[in-house]
C-alpha cells in the first residue's frame, strides 16, 4: 500500500465513517428516551435511499401506500382512543393529520413530474414519505408496549425490521440502486481528489450533529426529550407525554436515517436489505459509547469507517467480520469495568 | 368435579401420537415433522435463555451452523490433520467435537457479555451471528457459498438412518430428551437460580447464588440444543451450505420461541410448528399473489411478532393449555414435600454474647450528601438490635452498608472478625448473614415453597448435569422439607403452594423471613418486617423473633413501628442526618431528650 492509496482509503473510510456516526447519534438517542435499540434504523436509510432513486427515475414510490397505510392504523388507534375518552371532537384533527396528509403526499407524487424536479425537491419528497413513518411506527408498535421490558423491546424492533425488511422487497424489488451525487465537482488537495459528496457527506453531517446539539441544548423539546431520557417517570410527573417524547425521537431518529440513505446511496448501491448492514456498524460505534455517550459513539463511528475501508483493502472477504469483531475489545473493557448485579428494568 | 387426567396419561398419548405418526403420514409430513423437531430443540434452548432466563439470542442458527459444519467438515474430509484424525469419518465423534466446540465459543461469548446488563447479549450474538455466517461463506475448506456435500447418514448399531422415517426417530429422540432435560433442571435447585434471573438477581445474589454462572449455564445450553439440531440438520440433508445458519434464520427462531410461548418448555414444540407450517404455506400463497418470488413470509412473521407481544405475551402455549383443560380437565402437578428427608446439616452458632456484627465509624458520602456520619454498632449473638429513625435519617443507607449492597466511604464493617467491606453480597451470605428487603422481592410465580427453597441454595450442592438427570432427587428433598420446616415455623403453611404473588404484602414480608431463614444464617438482618401487619400477625412475629434469639441467633432490624419495637429488642440504636443520636435500653432511649426532640421536633 502506498501514500496515495491510504489517502483514498482514509477518505473513504471517513466519509463512511460520518454516516454511521449520524446512525450511532440516532441509536443512542432512542435507546436513552424510550429504551428501545433501534434495528430499524437502517431500514429508514434503505428506504430513503430507494424512494429517491424511484422518485429519480420518474416512478411512483411504493413507500407512499405504506404511509397511507400507517396513517389509516395510526387513525384507527388513535380515533378508538379518542372515542373511549369520549372526545369525539378530536376526531376530525386525528383523521386530517394522519389520512389527509399521506393522501395529500399521495397527490404530489402522482401530480408533481417526477424527473423534472431538481434534486433537492426530489430529496423533500423523499423525506415527506418517508420521515413520518417514524412516529407513526412509535405509536403502533412501540407505544403499546412502552413500559415492556428492554428485551421485550428488543424482540419487536427486531419483528418491525423483519417486517420492514420484507416490504422493502415487495416495494423496490430485489434490484438495487445508485443515486446521483449532490455534488459532480471535485478537488485537488495536494496528492488528494476530493469528491463533492465526500464534501456534502462530511459537512452535512457536521451540520446535523451541530444542529442535534442545538436542538438538545437550547429548545424545549430538546430538553424534554433529554429530561425523558434521564427519568421517564419524574419527566412524566414534569408534564412531558412519554408518547410524545417517544415520537419525536423516532421523528429524528428517521429523518437521520433517511438523511443517511441519501447522503450514502451516491456512494454504495443500496438494495432493500442493504439498511440493515449499514444500521449494525451505526451499532457497532453506538456501543463503542456504551449505548449512552454521544462523543464516543461519533468516534467510535469514524473509527468503523476507517476499519472498514482498510480491510476491504486488505481483506476484503473478511470485511464485514472484521468490523464486528471489533466490539470485542469494547465489551472486554466494559465488562472488565463493571462488577454490579443490577436488575433488569 | 370431572375426573381429570393425570399429566403422565397426556404425556404418554402424545408420545404414542409421535411414535405412530410416521406409519400414517406421508412422506412429505414426516419431512415436515422432522424440520419442526430441529427447528423445536433450537426454540426449546431460547425458551430457557429468553422465557426464562429474560436473556437473548438472535445467534443460534449461527450455534446450528457450527454444529451442522462441524460434523460436515469430520465426515467428508479425506484428510484431517493428525491431531484430529480420530475424529474422522464417525457421526458420532463429530457431534463430541461440535459440542466441545460449542461450548467454549459460548463460553467466550458468555464471558464477554454476560456480565454486562442484558442488551449487550443480543448484540453481540448478533455480531456473532453475522460474522460466522460471513465465515461459512468464504472459508474456502468450507466450500464457500456452495457449501459442502457428501455428507454420511448417521448409523446406529450398524443400521444407517437414510429415509425421512428412519431420521424421524432420532430427531424426535433428541427433542424429547431436550424437553424432558430442560423441565428436569428447571425443577431443581439450579433450576430455582435460573427462573431467579429474571426479575430476582439482587434476592438471588443475597441469597449466595451466583447468578453470573447461572446465566453462562442457559446460555451454553441453549448452544448446546442448537448445536445438535445442526448436527442432526447436516446428517438428514447430507450437505450443508451458509444459507440456513445466517442472522435471518437465527430471528426466526427467537420467533418460533417467542410466539409458541417463551416461558414453557412445550411452547418451543408449538411455536416450531406454528411457524415451519405457515412458512410453508405462505412461501406457497404470497409470491402468487404479489406476482413476485421472495421471502415475503417474513412480513407476516414480524407482524404477527409484534401483535403476539401487544396482545398475548405469554404466546401460544398459556392460550393452548386453557383451551384444552376446559374441555379435558388436568390434574396440576404438586410438589411432595417428603417430611422425612435427613435434615440439612447447621451452621454452628456462635455462643451467645459474642461478637457478630462490628460497624466502625462508618461513613458514606453521596456526592455532597453525608448520608452516614461516622456510624458505629454491634450486634452481639442472641441479642436484637433495632435501628431506628425519623425517615430520611441513613437507616437504609446503613443497612446497605452493612449488608454489602454498597460500600462505605470510610470506616469498617465486620462480620465474625472479618471485613466485609467490599465484599459482595453473595459472599456475605455464604458468611452467614442474612437479609429481607424494604421492597419485598420474591418470585411472585413461584410457589411459596420453591421462592423460600432459593433461600436453601448455599446449602445444596447439586449441579447442572445431576439436575438434568435427576441423581440431585435426594438432596432436592432435603431442601425443600427444610423450606417447608421454615414455611412452618414463620406459620405460612397453608399457604406452601400458593403463588407468591398472591399472598398479601405482610405475608410476603414473612416470606422472605422464612427465605432468610432456610439459609441457616447467624445474623439475620430485617429491613421493616412489620410494616402492613396486622396486630395477631405482628405478635405472631415477635414471637419467632424471641424465639430465634432464644436460640442464639442476632437480629439487626430497621423499623418504624415504636410498640413492635419497644416491647421486643435488647437495645436501640436512634439515627437522625446520619449520625448516631443515642444507643441503649428501649425504656432509657425512649427518654432521651435528643431522641424525644428527633420524634417529635422540639427545637432547642
Amino acid at each position: 500500500m502506498d501514500f496515495q492509496i491510504a489517502l483514498i482509503l482514509g477518505q473513504d473510510g471517513i466519509t463512511n465513517g460520518a454516516i454511521y456516526a449520524l446512525l450511532a447519534l440516532a441509536l443512542v438517542l432512542v435507546f436513552a428516551v424510550t429504551r428501545v435499540i433501534f434495528i430499524p434504523q437502517g431500514e429508514f436509510v434503505a428506504y430513503g435511499a430507494l424512494t429517491l432513486a424511484m422518485i429519480g427515475n420518474g416512478v411512483f414510490p411504493a413507500t407512499a401506500w405504506l404511509l397511507l397505510g400507517a396513517g389509516v392504523a395510526v387513525a384507527a388507534l388513535d380515533g378508538l382512543g379518542a372515542l373511549r375518552a369520549g372526545q369525539a371532537r378530536k376526531l376530525p384533527s386525528v383523521f386530517a393529520v394522519n389520512i389527509g396528509y399521506p393522501l395529500a403526499v399521495l397527490a404530489l407524487l402522482r401530480l408533481l413530474p417526477l424527473t423534472e424536479l431538481g434534486l433537492a425537491v426530489q430529496i423533500l419528497l423523499t423525506m415527506l414519505v418517508v420521515v413520518p413513518l417514524g412516529p407513526m411506527m412509535y405509536r403502533i408498535v412501540f407505544q403499546p408496549i412502552a413500559e415492556a421490558t428492554v428485551l421485550v423491546l428488543l424482540i419487536v424492533s427486531v419483528a418491525s425490521h423483519v417486517a420492514m425488511v420484507g416490504l422493502g422487497l415487495l416495494f423496490f424489488g430485489a434490484e438495487g440502486y445508485r443515486t446521483p451525487p449532490l455534488s459532480d465537482a471535485s478537488f485537488e488537495v495536494g496528492p488528494l481528489t476530493v469528491s463533492g459528496q465526500t464534501i456534502w457527506v462530511i459537512a452535512a453531517s457536521v451540520v446535523l450533529i451541530v444542529a442535534l446539539a442545538l436542538f438538545f441544548g437550547r429548545t424545549i423539546y430538546g430538553k424534554a426529550l433529554r429530561a425523558t431520557a434521564i427519568n421517564r417517570n419524574g419527566a412524566r410527573l414534569m408534564g412531558i407525554p412519554p408518547a410524545l417524547a417517544g415520537k419525536l425521537t423516532f421523528l429524528l431518529a428517521a429523518l437521520i436515517g433517511v438523511l443517511s440513505g441519501v447522503l450514502i446511496s451516491p456512494i454504495t448501491t443500496i438494495y432493500y436489505d442493504s439498511g440493515f448492514l449499514i444500521g449494525l456498524k451505526g451499532f457497532v460505534a453506538a456501543i463503542i459509547g456504551g449505548l449512552a455517550s454521544y462523543p464516543l459513539a461519533a468516534f467510535g463511528a469514524v473509527l468503523v469507517g476507517l476499519l472498514e475501508s482498510f480491510s476491504s483493502f486488505w481483506a476484503s472477504a473478511y470485511k464485514e467480520v472484521l468490523v464486528f469483531t471489533l466490539i470485542i475489545p469494547v465489551l472486554v473493557w466494559r465488562s472488565l469495568t463493571s462488577h454490579h448485579v443490577e436488575e433488569e428494568e | 368435579m370431572k375426573p381429570a387426567l393425570s399429566p403422565r396419561l397426556v404425556m404418554a398419548a402424545f408420545v404414542a401420537l409421535l411414535a405412530v405418526a410416521p406409519l400414517v403420514l406421508s412422506a412429505f409430513y414426516v419431512t415436515l415433522l422432522n424440520y419442526i423437531g430441529l427447528y423445536a430443540m433450537v426454540a426449546l434452548g431460547l425458551v430457557l435463555l429468553t422465557g426464562v432466563g429474560g436473556l437473548t439470542s438472535f445467534g443460534q442458527a449461527a450455534f446450528v451452523g457450527l454444529g451442522a459444519y462441524t460434523t460436515a467438515l469430520l465426515t467428508t474430509s479425506a484428510e484431517l490433520p493428525g491431531w484430529l484424525a480420530w475424529a474422522g469419518g464417525s457421526p458420532w465423534l463429530a457431534l463430541l467435537v461440535g459440542l466441545v466446540l460449542t461450548v467454549v465459543v459460548a463460553f467466550l461469548i458468555g464471558k464477554l457479555t454476560l456480565r454486562l446488563s442484558g442488551h449487550y447479549l443480543p448484540l453481540a450474538t448478533i455480531a456473532w451471528g453475522l460474522s460466522l455466517y460471513f465465515l461459512f461463506g468464504t472459508m474456502g475448506f468450507l466450500g464457500g457459498h456452495t457449501g459442502l456435500t457428501g455428507i454420511p447418514p448417521i448409523s446406529l448399531f450398524g443400521y444407517e438412518l437414510r429415509q425421512g422415517e428412519e431420521v424421524y426417530y432420532l430427531v424426535w429422540l433428541f427433542v424429547l430428551a431436550g424437553v424432558l432435560t430442560t423441565s428436569n433442571l428447571l425443577d431443581s435447585r439450579e433450576g430455582r437460580a435460573i427462573r431467579a434471573l429474571k426479575g430476582g438477581m439482587v434476592m438471588a445474589e443475597a441469597m449466595g447464588v451466583d447468578t453470573a454462572r447461572s446465566r453462562m449455564v442457559i446460555f451454553i445450553l441453549a448452544a448446546l440444543l442448537a448445536c445438535a439440531s445442526g448436527w442432526l440438520y447436516a446428517h438428514m440433508q447430507r450437505f450443508v451450505n451458509p444459507t440456513p445458519f445466517g442472522l435471518h434464520i437465527g430471528i426466526e427462531y427467537l420467533f418460533m420461541a417467542v410466539v409458541g410461548g417463551a416461558a414453557h418448555v412445550w411452547g418451543a414444540l408449538v411455536g416450531a410448528g406454528v411457524i415451519t407450517v405457515l412458512k410453508q404455506w405462505l412461501q406457497d400463497l404470497l409470491p402468487k399473489l404479489f406476482g413476485t418470488s421472495g421471502n415475503f413470509e417474513v412480513i407476516f412473521f414480524g407482524v404477527l411478532m409484534v401483535l403476539v407481544l401487544h396482545k398475548a405475551r405469554g404466546g401460544l402455549w398459556p392460550i393452548l393449555v386453557s383451551g384444552f383443560k376446559r374441555f379435558i380437565p388436568v390434574a396440576a402437578q404438586r410438589r411432595a414435600v417428603d417430611r422425612d428427608a435427613l435434615a440439612l446439616p447447621r451452621r454452628e452458632l456462635p455462643a451467645a454474647g459474642s461478637l457478630l456484627l462490628e460497624a466502625k465509624a462508618v461513613t458514606r458520602r453521596f456526592g455532597g450528601l453525608l448520608a452516614n456520619n461516622n456510624m458505629s454498632l454491634e450486634v452481639r449473638a442472641g441479642e436484637i438490635l433495632a435501628l431506628i429513625g425519623p425517615n430520611g435519617a441513613g437507616k437504609s443507607t446503613m443497612f446497605n452498608q452493612v449488608s454489602g449492597v454498597d460500600t462505605p466511604t470510610s470506616g469498617e464493617v465486620r462480620f465474625l472478625g472479618e471485613s466485609v467491606v467490599g465484599k459482595g453480597s453473595r459472599a456475605i451470605a455464604r458468611m452467614g448473614m442474612s437479609r429481607t428487603f424494604q421492597h419485598v422481592r420474591l418470585l411472585p410465580t413461584m410457589s411459596v415453597l420453591e421462592n423460600v427453597a432459593i433461600g436453601a441454595h448455599m446449602r445444596g450442592t447439586s449441579g447442572v448435569l445431576s439436575a438434568a438427570w435427576r441423581m440431585d432427587r435426594a438432596e432436592e428433598a432435603r431442601l425443600l422439607a427444610e423450606a417447608a420446616r421454615q414455611i412452618e415455623r414463620v406459620g405460612l403453611g397453608e399457604h406452601m403452594f400458593d403463588e407468591a404473588g398472591s399472598l398479601a404484602l405482610g405475608q410476603q414480608r414473612i416470606l422472605e423471613i422464612a427465605r432468610a431463614l432456610a439459609s441457616d444464617p447467624c445474623l439475620l438482618l430485617l429491613d421493616e418486617p412489620a410494616a402492613g401487619l396486622r396486630y395477631k400477625e405482628k405478635e405472631a412475629l415477635g414471637d419467632l423473633l424471641r424465639k430465634l434469639r432464644g436460640e442464639g441467633m442476632g437480629v439487626l432490624l430497621v423499623e418504624h413501628d415504636m410498640d413492635f419495637v419497644m416491647g421486643l429488642v435488647d437495645r436501640v440504636v436512634v439515627m437522625e442526618f446520619g449520625e448516631k443520636i443515642a444507643e441503649g435500653l428501649p425504656e432509657d432511649v425512649q427518654r432521651d431528650p435528643a431522641v424525644l426532640a428527633a420524634y417529635l421536633g422540639g427545637e432547642d
